[in-house]
């Protein structure tokens, strides 16, 4: 997360940053204990991704739970060390930590780009693993892969492709004007470049594309000239709560156009408030999906948390399964002997039709994607059931890196 | 760009003042009467607007319109009362320290009680709409929010310039010293202008609810441009602070206006840098004494 310059926020930034690393110097934390495994969780739990990173902690809590539960991992405990990552700077000084004090295992989490990549640089100078499970940045894929960091999280162009097919199939890409908004950071910028992408195969193009800070709240200024505009879709490249401003403001001021997006949250949306959800936008994992293990896993999210789990939930869950499972498989909790064996891309349950694996090519977890519609008003029967799934993107008859970038889209030349 | 079209810019950058107007008028005077410089003030912001949200259903907008407000002022006077009031006299820095912990505390109190993912909330179905008149196209809400904004920020000038009230703040605010060799206590005025102060925070909670995302952080967003709005309008000054509000809504407008909506943020801040540079007081900041 980027934040514009500000005394305030310098300040915020600074005191919660010496706070916490206070809170890892405390001597709670003892010296390694060999009945114990240490996973590193960060993640930003304050700040405009803060509601998503909620999510994921409690996720992370559950996982640990349901893992111990069932004898641990090569018959020791395990457990998280969950921190707020803040911004990348601050990510990079705990994820440090983490590692040369706390010995952790593996790091887990994240959900900015941004924070993402500083430490996945820490990962690889260290030699540790790094699961990453929220951030979707094709970057991270391609021109900053690196053989310490695997994906969870699905990239930007799965994201695109996923939305892209249900757009082409409402006719609303070829001969179209998209007027398109982002966020002005390293997620949003990746974003952009794959949508254009996108439009530019398929036949369309952009009417306008406004890149906006990360803490731009009133969007009226913005909602007037895309009124003037007349797109023939409006295009949300945002993302966290800023979602939540943009969709209210929309409703709002009663405009019309179509809307998509390229990057969403079910939590936004949730946020939002009755009349003010609308539009086709991808996800990763939702709610409603009809397997045995994503109803065994809403189920006791719900009975934990006292509501559905969102995508982020999803990612964070999920990742910790396959780190335990995997570990047991092998035998090992060494970073080397997990990569050579997720390289060999083994398939894990990730509470899909189909099961998934990471691509030995840039360590993407190749999964199905959904695009979901959202439902009129009228339709609502209850607050989490906002939306209509489509059927899981790639269809049953193609394999699954049917919407994983292709290697010309974007290189990875993984650095040992 | 037609002239219907800057026009509703010029709306829209104007209403996007006000926001920061409601915020930047308490901030300013908590600030001038007791030298207080309120980081907390963006949580009171919030904690109107999460009470709004927990009010509603009991009483309806109308009820939380009116009770929010006047919760978060009584909210505040406790704080003027067992907090602020023991760093009148004392360094700034002190009462900096003071309300950034509170800020930060009001925020985790907020997540902790309510969570960290926004609350739904949307505008009442009787205020929702649009205004059309030919071409050009406004928010029904929108509209009234701004004539409650002008209508307390007229109070709040009739108040401070037209009533005996008005004039032991404005002294206090000057030379407080010969406030008290008058015999008259300011402590009284200081709880009120708190409770004033505070309540205004609020307020803008319980209007900007129903537009904009409901989260624990909200109040850390706005309230860095309203200290800005403070600096550049300078001071003490009524006036300053609503002028500087306005231009900070329209440069802004303006701004997205022209295409460059990745540079509205770091404006503002330029605008405080040229303000600075060319005039320190602020564009109408008063002389104050303990501050030369």
């Amino acid at each position: 997360m980027s934040k514009e310059p500000g005394a305030v926020h310098f300040v915020l930034d600074a005191a919660a940053g010496t706070a916490a690393v206070a809170a890892i110097g405390a001597p709670a934390i003892s010296k390694a204990q060999s009945d114990v495994i240490r996973i590193g969780h960060l993640t930003p739990r304050t700040g405009f991704l803060g509601p998503l990173g909620e999510y994921a902690v409690q996720a992370v809590d559950l996982a640990v739970d349901e893992i111990n539960a069932a004898g641990g991992v090569l018959g020791r405990r395990i457990e998280a060390l969950k921190e707020d990552s803040v911004n990348p700077q601050t990510a990079s000084t705990k994820a440090e930590r983490m590692i040369e004090r706390d010995r952790v295992a593996c790091i887990v989490g994240e959900i900015s780009s941004a924070s993402c990549l500083t430490i996945a640089q820490v990962a690889q100078r260290t030699r540790n693993l790094f699961i990453n499970t929220g951030g979707n940045s094709d970057a991270l894929r391609g021109s900053n892969c690196n053989r310490y960091m695997f994906h969870v999280e699905s990239q930007n162009s799965m994201y695109v492709k996923t939305v892209g097919r249900a757009l082409l199939a409402q006719n609303m890409v070829k001969g179209k004007r998209w007027y398109s908004l982002t966020a002005d950071y390293a997620f949003g910028h990746d974003l952009l470049k794959v949508a254009k992408r996108f439009m530019e195969q398929n036949g369309g193009q952009f009417a306008a594309d406004e890149l906006v800070p990360t803490d731009f709240s009133d969007f009226s200024t913005m909602l007037t000239k895309i009124r003037s505009a007349r797109p023939d879709m409006v295009v949300s490249n945002l993302a966290g709560v800023q979602i939540t401003n943009f969709l209210k403001q929309y409703a709002e001021f009663g405009l019309t156009f179509p809307v998509a997006g390229f990057g969403f949250d079910t939590a936004v949306a949730w946020g939002a408030g009755s009349g003010n959800f609308f539009g086709t936008w991808p996800l990763v994992w939702h709610h409603l999906i009809d397997t045995p293990g994503s109803k065994r896993f809403v189920q006791a999210f719900t009975a934990r948390y006292r509501r559905p789990p969102e995508n982020q939930a999803w990612g964070d869950y999920v990742a910790m399964k396959i780190l335990a499972q995997s570990m047991n498989e092998i035998r090992s909790t060494e970073a080397v002997k997990l990569i050579e064996h997720w390289e060999r891309e083994p398939k894990f349950d990730v509470l899909k039709t189909r099961e998934g694996y990471f691509r030995k090519y840039d360590h993407q977890m190749m999964h199905e994607m959904y695009a979901v519609e959202a439902l009129k008003p009228n339709e609502i029967k209850n607050q989490w059931d906002i939306y209509k799934p489509s059927a899981p993107t790639p269809g049953a008859n193609e394999p699954l890196d049917a919407i994983g970038s292709t290697p010309e889209e974007n290189t990875c030349t993984m650095s040992a | 760009m037609t002239a219907s079209l800057i026009l509703q810019q010029v709306l829209n950058g104007l209403l996007d003042g006000v926001y920061y107007l409601l915020i930047a008028l308490g901030l300013s005077l908590i600030f001038s009467l007791g030298g207080i410089v309120n980081l907390a003030h963006g949580a009171f912001f919030a904690m109107g607007a999460y009470l709004t949200i927990v009010l509603t259903p009991h009483v309806g907008f109308g009820g939380a319109f009116v009770g929010s407000p006047v919760a978060v002022a009584l909210f505040g006077m406790l704080i003027e009362r067992f907090l602020f009031r023991r760093f009148y006299r004392s360094d700034p820095i002190l009462s900096l320290l003071l309300t950034f912990g509170l800020a930060m505390v009001a925020e985790q109190t907020l997540r902790m009680v309510f969570g960290a993912a926004p609350l739904p909330y949307s505008i009442p179905q009787a205020l929702r709409g649009q205004i059309f008149i030919g071409d050009f196209v406004y928010s029904r809400y929108r509209g009234i929010l701004l004539l409650v904004a002008v209508a307390c920020i007229a109070g709040i000038w009739l108040l401070l310039n037209r009533t005996a009230f008005g004039r032991v703040v404005r002294a206090g605010v000057q030379n407080p010293d010969m406030v008290a060799a008058l015999g008259i206590s300011l402590q009284p005025y200081m709880s009120a202008v708190a409770a004033l102060g505070i309540g205004l925070a609020g307020l803008a909670g319980v209007l900007l609810a129903p537009i904009y995302s409901v989260h624990p952080a909200m109040g850390q967003e706005i309230i860095t441009p309203a200290f800005v709005v403070v600096v550049i309008g300078g001071l003490g000054s009524f006036r300053g602070v609503v002028a500087a509000a306005i231009l900070v809504g329209l440069v802004k407008g303006l701004i997205v206006a022209a295409g460059y909506a990745q540079m509205s943020t770091a404006a503002i801040y330029l605008l405080m840098l040229l303000v600075l540079l060319f005039r320190p007081r602020g564009l109408f900041g008063e002389r104050i004494q303990r501050f030369e």
